[in-house]
């Protein structure tokens, strides 16, 4: 079984860099089992695996990178003794069978002998094969009354302690069977298959199962007097559904009656909500297919890709906005301002990390405003499927950025905090106050800030260099000059987006002194330069910066000309991922925008031509990422820090919630 | 979406008479046998958008139309009639009704269109640009709607070489200028402030204002209040908000942060600091620029949508239009018409009768009930409901309505039959309309003829 796992684990599809397994291993999935029955877990098992937190929780789309270090460390905190992994999971899946051996018949014992074929057979039939042992079930536990233990087990003595005390609790065994039967089907389906039990997986999360367990408990214990065979039998009879249906009762109760359960299901969900997302691999045929039928905009891969970059999304520009403003009126779905947001962002009326963010931000407060609960449903859970049907789609509009989706988390966040008790109007009240909070706050505050703190680094006399266009870098210009430091500018710019143009047009018209050129000329430019003042698209924990592609050039020319680089990132842009470079996580612009120089006539002819050609790919980054080292210093709201201070104030101040 | 839409449904056009009488309001003439309103119904319909306000001129139209309208669709769509009274215009007529207009938006189609462009479009551009109004542009029709439809060249009357001259900003979104080009003599006059601020001005007259528009509300009515002498929306109003687009007098609301801004203060102020941020991402329109040249200056924005050249459009605005479109409903354009074809491309309504050696030919139609007597010969035609037509009957290129009568050995050639018309025996017809109920005599031969009942 180990090797069939191994085998499995190499994916099928071609992956770039930075990823989790697509297929979380199934020790992943029963961790919540584990750590509710206590004692008898700590012995056997224990997930070395380092994402556990994560491997249930993912949703169909997205697959979530591996967690901070730090994260697994106190995770792991409560898992005990650590064991190699395939081998816990043997010995686990073991356990399991040979807890109904007791019971149930030797030849699914015997299954366990051979592991490859087993783990086949357990999950191709598992509920057919519960309905079969059914039958015959008390007959065969009195005739092979332990033999599956003998043939099964490679580590004994601690698994017959832990059987003795499983069969009292017969109950949650089966559970677990339940589970371990569908967890096993998604380590042996194929790649495309996964889908299905992920679902599956998905509905059922850790607070739900802790939920169901706790009723099966409590109803165990109601069962004594009738005999512990009875209530096996309950909840045997159909163990698929078991699994699945008790939880929308029984999920209540269980969070009213205590508080302490309330604040561990609140954490529980937290963990899951800090899970970092990232984006699909678009070289993931079934995954791109399956996010395709969901689409709300129609989209047309582009042929000619550039194969380092298939795993990121690339469109037919021209065919997305009219089909998506075709359907203006037929999207009943997306609220008005969600939608013009995504037009922007789709045809690039708004740039900008900082602009964007405000814009969705802005779009999601007036969705809320309107937004009513519907009869018969919770204001949390409808909100949140509402906000990620828009989410979803403005990522179809156009990948988000790594700031949106920390705003975007920091909303979940306050509707999932929200008070039960409150009233609706109240609680609009509230999610709108804090999405305004937050601009205000997070970005406007901590842009003053920055500016404030930037502009003691300007001295009189100075040739200040940046690239392309940042808000910040704007702000912090204009207000060195209003405070009348004397100091002149240079904008470095690169095609297509021209986008220091507008920096230049902004600079000039205030009467700042200002130089313009391009990248090509960055080599010859840095000499006259004395600081490089750069923007951020987002700055992950290793202190890489992410930001408009061209950056990490010209902070590495800076770094040689010993050129100080300044960054300035508001705080709710740093990420804790870890980012090594731009491939992995990365966006593809309009590969005619770099074809096509706008001023020349026959431009329409000329891509036609290049169109066609199948030898010929366009490439359009939009990011790229400048390692740390070439960063001198960051400004952010929380000062001027090293760029290794990044992770420190990632985990310290999103701890206690004040990053976000 | 936060849209109201309003049909201009209008009334008895002096352009459609003879098409057009007490009994037949120009909004229910009928295109291959349905009423030219239910394919704009059709088409709101299919965008979903279901609360509509008809507005027709004239208390008896507004009776008819609502009437039709109520038969058939009183159970798909919310529909709202209102009448007013003729000849005040399109502006007067939505002077008229402005109390009913409530949303922020509102999207105003004329009632004489058969198309299929999507008219989102439309209001998703002007949302985009949260512009003041939106115009639909598509491609003039180079001489009747269709080039291949009308292939045996007969029916192609010319019309006025280019019925609109647009003038558009080099990213073909905002609309600089608009004129009928009918208007225009020699020269005209262009604003030199707004040329000077777009830098760039690029003159078409292959394009053609659709009547499909999205307006602010509140620009719309403070032009409609402010102006008691505007009439018509397109010559009037449009051209107005155009010209005036760079010292805007309506209020548009989103301006008056920008202006703020533009204070020392800005650092102080975090409305100010957002707004500045949002503005300043995108790439500035000529409009923010012109803005922040000149302090205190509103603008608002004209934009244009643009359709796209594969999509059919056609008013019918007149005689000639009212042929193309029942030409091109059953041919070219024929997923427009909601009938399913057969294998010779023509439509033959189960009850109709056809007599011995008649042969109805491709892209023809044939309504229920009408009774086709032998050795006819029906091309290229529609023939309406209830019809009788007598034998050695040729009827090409033409539009025959309901319950007409058309005698022996008659020849009908691009012309128009209205209902309950009569044509006696051997009455040759070319390019001719025949009012309804008019009898037109036996032995007759007649050309480019109008009968009407003086």
């Amino acid at each position: 079984m180990d090797t069939r796992r191994g085998a499995l684990a190499v994916p099928k599809v071609r992956r770039v860099g930075f990823f989790t397994p697509t297929e979380p291993p199934p020790e992943s999935s029963q961790r919540p089992n584990r750590s509710q029955s206590g004692p008898v877990e700590a012995t056997t098992s224990s997930s070395p695996l380092s994402d556990s937190p994560s491997g249930n929780l993912i949703s169909p789309v997205l697959i979530p990178p591996s967690r901070h270090h730090s994260d697994n460390l106190t995770s792991h905190a409560a898992a005990p003794v650590p064991v190699p992994g395939p081998a816990a999971f043997r010995r686990y899946l073991a356990h399991d069978r040979s807890l109904h051996v007791g019971s149930y018949n030797a030849p699914d014992s015997l299954l366990g002998t051979s592991p490859p074929s087993s783990n086949g057979e357990f999950s191709e039939d598992s509920v057919s094969l519960f309905g079969f042992q059914r039958s015959d079930s008390t007959k065969l536990s009195a005739s092979f009354p332990n033999g599956g233990f003998d043939l099964t087990l490679a580590v004994r003595a601690p698994q017959e302690s832990e059987t003795i005390i499983e069969t009292a609790s017969a109950s949650e065994g089966k559970k677990k069977i339940a589970e371990v039967s569908g967890k096993s089907e998604s380590v042996t389906t194929k790649p495309q298959k996964e889908k299905e039990p992920k679902s599956l997986k998905d509905k059922t999360t850790k607070a739900e199962r802790r939920a169901i367990q706790e009723a099966q408990r409590a109803a165990k214990a109601a069962a004594k007097g009738e005999g512990k065979r009875h209530a096996d039998e309950s909840v045997e009879a159909n163990p698929g559904k078991a699994a699945k249906k008790p939880q929308p009762k029984k999920e209540r109760p269980p969070i009213s009656s205590s508080v302490s359960e309330k604040t561990a299901v609140a954490v529980e969900k937290e963990k899951r909500m800090d899970v970092p997302q990232t984006q699909m691999q678009y070289d993931d045929k079934s995954r791109v297919d399956k996010a395709k039928r969901r689409a709300v905009v129609e989209q047309t891969e582009t042929k000619n890709k550039v194969e380092l970059f298939l795993h990121l999304p690339q469109y037919e520009r021209g065919s997305q906005l009219p089909n998506l403003s075709s359907n203006f009126f037929t999207l009943d779905t997306i609220h008005h301002a969600v939608y013009k947001v995504g037009l922007q962002h789709l045809a690039g009326d708004i740039s900008g990390d900082n602009a964007r963010c405000i814009a969705m931000l802005q779009a999601f407060e007036e969705a809320i405003k309107d937004y009513t609960t519907p009869p018969m449903k919770d204001l949390t859970m409808d909100l949140t499927t509402k906000i990620n049907g828009y989410v979803s789609f403005l990522i179809e509009c156009r990948p988000l950025s790594m700031s949106m989706g920390n705003a975007i988390r920091f909303l979940k966040n306050q509707i999932r905090k929200l008070p039960v008790n409150l009233s609706e109007p109240e609680a609009k009240a509230s999610l709108c106050s804090d999405i305004g909070r937050f601009i205000d706050e997070k970005i406007i505050l901590s842009d003053k800030v920055i500016v404030q703190h930037a502009v003691s680094k300007i001295r009189d006399g100075e040739v200040l260099l940046t690239y392309g266009f940042s808000c910040v870098v704007e702000m912090i210009l204009l207000y060195a000059h209003e405070i009348g430091k004397k100091f002149r500018v240079v904008i470095v710019d690169a095609r297509p987006n021209l986008e220091g143009k507008k920096l230049l047009r902004r600079l000039v018209s205030r009467g700042l002194d200002c130089t313009y050129t391009h990248i090509n000329a960055i080599s010859y430019i840095m000499r006259e330069a004395t600081r490089v003042f750069l923007g951020a698209s987002s700055i992950f924990s290793n202190g890489t910066l992410y930001s408009k592609v061209g950056t990490a050039c010209v902070a590495m020319v800076a770094n040689a000309f010993s050129v100080p680089v300044i960054v300035c990132c508001e705080a709710y842009k740093f990420h804790e991922r870890v980012l090594l470079d731009s491939i992995c996580s990365n966006e593809l612009g309009d590969p005619d925008a770099v074809a096509n120089i706008p001023s020349f006539s026959t431009k329409a002819k000329q891509s036609k031509m290049m169109d066609n050609n199948k030898n010929l790919q366009f490439l359009n980054l939009m990011y790229d990422s400048t390692p740390s080292e070439y960063i001198s210093m960051i400004v952010s709201d929380y000062g001027m820090i090293p760029p290794t201070s990044i992770p420190v104030i990632v985990r310290e101040y999103r701890r206690e919630n004040l990053l976000l | 979406m936060d849209f109201q839409v309003v049909i201009l449904a209008g009334g008895f056009s002096s352009n459609l008479v003879p098409l057009v009488s007490k009994e037949v309001p120009k909004a229910l003439l009928p295109v291959a046998n349905r009423p030219v309103l239910s394919y704009v119904l059709d088409l709101l319909e299919s965008n979903n958008l279901k609360d509509l306000i008809v507005v027709v001129e004239g208390e008896d139209a507004a009776l008819k139309v609502g009437g039709w309208i109520s038969a058939a669709c009183v159970d798909r769509l919310h529909v709202e009639v209102a009448a007013v009274a003729e000849n005040v215009g399109t502006a007067g007529a939505l002077r008229a009704i402005a109390h009913h207009l409530t949303a922020k938006d509102i999207l105003i189609v004329s009632g004489d269109i058969v198309s299929d462009i999507p008219p989102g479009a439309v209001a998703a551009t002007h949302r985009r640009h949260d512009a003041a109004v939106t115009v639909m542009l598509c491609a003039q029709p180079v001489s009747g709607p269709s080039e291949s439809g009308g292939s045996s060249g007969k029916d192609k009357t010319k019309k006025p070489a280019c019925e609109d001259i647009v003038g558009l900003d080099s990213w073909k979104q905002f609309l600089l200028y608009i004129a009928k080009g009918t208007e225009i003599k020699k020269d005209t006059r262009v604003k030199k402030s707004i040329l000077c601020a777009a830098g760039k001005m690029e003159l078409r007259s292959d394009l053609m204002d659709s009547h499909i528009y999205a307006f602010k509300r509140s620009v719309l009515q403070e032009v409609l209040d402010q102006k008691p002498a505007f009439r018509s929306l397109k010559q009037d109003v449009l051209p107005y908000l155009v010209r005036t687009q760079l010292r805007s007098d309506v209020s548009s609301d989103q301006n008056n942060v920008e202006e703020i801004g533009n204070g020392k203060d800005n650092m102080q102020n975090n409305e100010v600091v957002l707004s500045q941020i949002l503005s300043n991402a995108s790439l500035p329109s000529f409009h923010q620029v012109y803005e922040s040249g000149l302090d205190s200056r509103k603008t608002h924005k004209c934009c244009v949508y643009i359709a796209d050249e594969s999509k059919f459009f056609v008013r019918l605005n007149s005689i000639q239009a009212f042929m193309d479109v029942n030409r091109d409903v059953i041919g070219d354009a024929n997923h427009l018409s909601g009938y399913s074809f057969s294998a010779h491309h023509n439509i033959v309504h189960p009850s109709a009768e056809l007599g011995s050696k008649t042969t109805v030919g491709p892209h023809c139609m044939l309504g229920e009930g009408s009774q086709v007597g032998d050795k006819c010969s029906v091309k290229r035609s529609v023939i309406g409901r209830h019809c009788r037509i007598g034998s050695n009957v040729k009827i090409v290129n033409s539009v025959v309505m309901d319950h007409a009568t058309i005698g022996d050995g008659c020849s009908i050639q691009g012309s128009v039959i209205c209902s309950n018309a009569q044509l006696q025996e051997r009455v040759t017809l070319r390019d001719c309309q025949v009012e309804a109920g008019y009898i037109v005599c036996a032995g007759g031969e007649h050309k480019g003829e109008t009968f009407a009942r003086k």
